[in-house]
């Protein structure tokens, strides 16, 4: 992997550092009765990698479908770059937003090549004449895509693998194809569903640093994360959605130790819960006996 | 056709692991004997197999082989070959890169399946098998000799799963059953193939050559059989000797030259297709030859709308009425409102034209909805415009179509000062009406071909593909689905069109009963599906292939009668039951539904 973060050969989609590229108002989604989101705001900055955590069900899928024009908000509106985003994700796309999704959402019986070519779609003009009748603009243009989804499958470490099916890849690489797929669109803002959801510790932190390597390129992450170490490590900013509504924004150390974060994910405490002496106590009791018992626990592995 | 038919279920001893053949016969004397046998087999097929020549072929004859023999002669000879071959005999090896084994066994199954066959046929016929002269009794015993010697060919036996032992007894015998299966399938189960020697350009072009000449043999021979027995009996073999020279890894071999040299193998592919009338001594079978390819272009188009973007479409015969309809109502027939007669490249563009704008005009309400709803709505305006063509009579609507009496006289083409309608000579070569339309379709088919070939591989081609395997995903990659999807149907029915054109001179009328969903004579959208799913989606040759055989086998057996119907049914569950992804399978496809088998991890480019 390529942690190259000199930013000569930004994306075209780039912007200048502390300009806002996303800009959330209001965002409200309701399916029936139910309230999945409701009139949050998020703004991210150019150069920013902003996270959105929250317990399962908090509604951030929801909120990123919003963005990304799979679903049409029931009130307020998403700016990028200060233009309101139309209401088709396709279109969103090709104003500048890539997602990636939550479940693995590869071509799978298409090449590694051909899913990062497909990404090239809305960069490129060639229509069906222009496929029939072969010109030379036809060829040139295949051969710059072709180029330029080499070198996002260099800079994700997948171009060796330029002619495998994508459903013969590992995991941890199919994430990765998806992310090379989402920037060959020339995003400037990048919304990442879950991106190390299933990867063990090593290929997080290969994700984290191709994530910074992507922020280096100028291109604007959104990251929804249950990992929170990644999170904290990763994230200049974090918002945290519960129950549909933003409960806290700002970064790591102010969300870390906000107390309703953590009882939004743990639950308040109750009437009587033990305090911290009968927990240290227990605790050593527990010491006690895994120091007698050479392995306790693995008597059930066997 | 499937390679799995009932192969003779001999009781083999369950010796896990040991590498014994089907039939307990030691190795080498079973080699020595399917070798044998196949010579013998060819020896016999020189003999006269029955007195009277009442049955069709005339194989009375001693020193020449008559109808059913010659196939035997072929299948024999195949069984000799691959016999010698396994021997390691020097200047044969090349016949079995993949190991002979699996390919003696089919071979001698296809002789032998021809051989009984044809006995069987001949005593069903003639009245018992005392009709038979010793030349058929040698032929059935040298066929059998040369099988039960070929299946005592060692092969790797696949080990038992063990069962439980508290399954009732039905379990035991569904699991001993599956086991059975899989035992025999070993049995005729491919080696891995050694890698091609580096073969001179020019080498591998004459290779492909061959098996292109090969090709045409084959399929003239097929459309040229003049009787029942011959065309079951050309099956057969066909299907067999193409299964063992595939188990003998030629076919890939070939498959691989193929892809590499991509455009000779096309324009190889057309020339033996345009040398097809100058085969023929009358124009009996170039009809079924251009009827042949008008259904098989109208299904390579369909593949475009079914192979690559996955749009389910019933409907799609209606649009080569559309270019039918338009192309006869400008071809100067008196049955025509309009008094016009275009020249052919007129009304072919017009054709293609008109079916486009029906193409967006029936695209644009239905493509907004998904896979079975799709499929629903296009089954429903294939019928619309049926009905509509029906009625615009004059009595119940404006007077354009003509109603059922169609629009007939249409006149032959004429381009050029070149007609259509009457025979010319070339070299001493009789070229009739039907063979000048075939060759005109020809050409049809050629720009088709480019058409698929061109626009699969492009950045269109993959959007299309990309609707196909995840169409949000699709869409969240910027691809505007519904256009894409709109171009597809649009370019298909273009197509469609274009193909009408030229069905409407070859056929003289156009009537609406042509375009049905289902009908006992393709193309209908039905048989048209049927084309594409059973040749192989999304390629090229798959659709041409299926269509073909689709065309051949109903027109070939008469004997089938009102049972047409029914075969073709169960021939198609069968085949979506063994081999889901066609007879020619696209590679992704292939992958598709053998996840597990020797799938490569690699696709080439000309996989696709």
């Amino acid at each position: 992997m390529t942690t190259d973060t000199t930013t000569k050969d930004a994306a075209p989609g780039a912007t200048a550092p502390g300009e806002t590229v996303l800009d959330a108002r209001g965002v409200t989604m309701r399916f029936g009765g139910l309230t999945a989101v409701n009139n949050v705001d998020l703004t991210v900055n150019s150069g920013e990698i902003v996270g959105l955590i929250g317990p399962n069900g908090a509604g951030k899928t929801t909120f990123f479908n919003c963005l990304t024009g799979l679903y049409i908000p029931t009130e307020g509106e998403v700016r990028y770059k200060g233009q309101v985003l139309p209401p088709k994700s396709f279109k969103v796309t090709a104003a500048g937003v890539a997602r990636t999704f939550q479940n693995i959402r590869l071509f799978a019986n298409m090449t590694v090549l051909e899913n990062v070519l497909v990404g090239r779609h809305t960069r490129t003009k060639e229509g069906l004449w222009s496929a029939l009748l072969r010109g030379p603009g036809f060829h040139r243009a295949e051969r710059a895509s072709r180029e330029r989804a080499m070198e996002l499958l260099a800079f994700v470490g997948l171009d060796a693998k330029a002619e495998h099916l994508a459903r013969n890849l590992p995991y941890g690489e199919q994430r990765k194809l998806e992310i090379a797929r989402a920037l060959a669109s020339e995003p400037g803002l990048l919304l990442l569903d879950e991106p190390t959801a299933g990867m063990n510790p090593q290929e997080t932190r290969a994700t984290e640093e191709l994530v910074f390597a992507i922020r280096d390129k100028g291109i604007a992450v959104l990251v929804i994360e249950h990992d929170m170490r990644f999170i904290f490590n990763l994230c200049d900013r974090v918002a945290v959605l519960v129950q549909g509504e933003k409960l806290v924004e700002g970064d790591s150390a102010t969300v870390q130790g906000d107390e309703r974060v953590v009882a939004a994910y743990l639950g308040e405490p109750f009437e009587d819960a033990p305090g911290s002496e009968e927990i240290a106590e227990v605790e050593a009791a527990e010491a006690q006996a895994a120091a007698t018992d050479s392995a306790p626990g693995k008597e059930n592995d066997r | 056709m499937t390679t799995q038919t009932t192969t003779p279920q001999t009781p083999a001893k369950d010796t896990a692991g040991a590498n014994t053949g089907l039939v307990a016969i030691p190795p080498h004397i079973g080699r020595a004997l399917a070798t044998g046998g196949g010579v013998l087999t060819v020896v016999s097929a020189f003999l006269a197999w029955t007195w009277t020549s009442a049955f069709p072929g005339d194989l009375t004859v001693y020193g020449y082989p008559g109808g059913l023999q010659v196939l035997v002669l072929i299948g024999g000879a195949l069984t000799a070959l691959f016999g010698l071959a396994s021997y390691g005999v020097k200047g044969l090896r090349w016949l079995a890169p993949a190991g002979a084994d699996s390919a003696i066994k089919l071979a001698a199954l296809a002789a032998f399946a021809t051989t009984w066959y044809t006995i069987a046929a001949m005593s069903a016929q003639l009245g018992g098998l005392a009709n038979l002269e010793p030349g058929g009794w040698i032929a059935g015993i040298a066929t059998l000799t040369a099988l039960l010697g070929a299946l005592s060919l060692p092969f790797e036996r696949p080990a038992p799963d063990p069962f439980d032992p508290d399954d009732s007894s039905w379990e035991q015998f569904r699991h001993k059953a599956r086991h059975q299966r899989t035992v025999v399938k070993a049995a005729f189960a491919a080696g891995t193939s050694k890698p091609a020697r580096e073969l001179p350009a020019f080498a591998e072009i004459l290779v492909i050559v061959a098996a292109l000449t090969l090709g045409l043999i084959v399929f003239t021979y097929g459309i040229g059989t003049e009787y029942d027995e011959l065309f079951v009996g050309f099956l057969v073999t066909a299907g067999f000797g193409f299964a063992a020279a595939a188990k003998a890894g030629l076919v890939n071999r070939v498959s691989a030259l193929t892809s590499k040299h991509r455009t000779v193998t096309m324009v190889g592919a057309f020339a033996a297709a345009a040398a097809f009338p100058f085969t023929q001594s009358d124009d009996q079978y170039a009809t079924i030859g251009v009827y042949i390819l008008i259904f098989a272009t109208v299904a390579l188009g369909l593949n475009i709308v079914v192979g690559l973007a996955g749009l389910l479409d019933l409907g799609y015969v209606a649009f080569l009425g559309v270019g039918a309809y338009t192309a006869a109502m400008v071809s100067g027939s008196p049955s025509s409102p309009f008094d016009l007669q275009l020249p052919f490249w007129a009304s072919a563009l017009l054709g293609a034209a008109v079916a486009m704008v029906f193409g967006v005009l029936i695209g644009a309400p239905t493509l907004r909805l998904r896979g079975d709803y799709l499929a629903i709505v296009t089954l429903g305006f294939g019928e619309i415009f049926r009905i509509t063509v029906l009625n615009m009579d004059g009595t119940s609507g404006p007077d354009i179509t003509n109603g059922s009496n169609g629009i007939s006289s249409i006149p032959n083409l004429n381009i050029l000062g070149f007609d259509f309608g009457q025979e010319h000579s070339f070299g001493g070569f009789t070229i009739a009406r039907f063979a000048n339309y075939f060759l005109l379709m020809l050409l049809i088919t050629l720009v088709v071909v480019v058409v698929f070939r061109r626009s699969s591989d492009s950045r269109i081609g993959r959007a299309w593909i990309a609707i196909r395997e995840d169409e949000t995903a699709a869409l969240a990659m910027g691809i505007n689905g519904f256009r894409v999807k709109l171009i597809a149907f649009a370019l298909g029915a273009a197509l469609a069109g274009l193909a009408g054109s030229v069905q409407a001179h070859v056929t003289y009328t156009v009537t609406p009963e042509q375009y049905q969903f289902a009908h006992v004579v393709p193309p209908n959208s039905a048989f048209l599906l049927a084309a594409v799913v059973l040749g192989g989606m999304g390629t090229i040759s798959g659709p041409l292939v299926g269509a073909a055989l689709l065309y051949l086998i109903p027109a070939k057996l008469q004997f089938l009668g009102d049972y047409q119907l029914f075969a073709f049914g169960l021939a198609l569950v069968l085949l979506m039951r063994f081999r889901p992804e066609g007879l020619i399978p696209n590679r992704r496809r292939q992958l598709e539904f053998h996840e597990e088998a020797e799938a490569p991890t690699v696709l080439s480019k000309a996989g696709a």
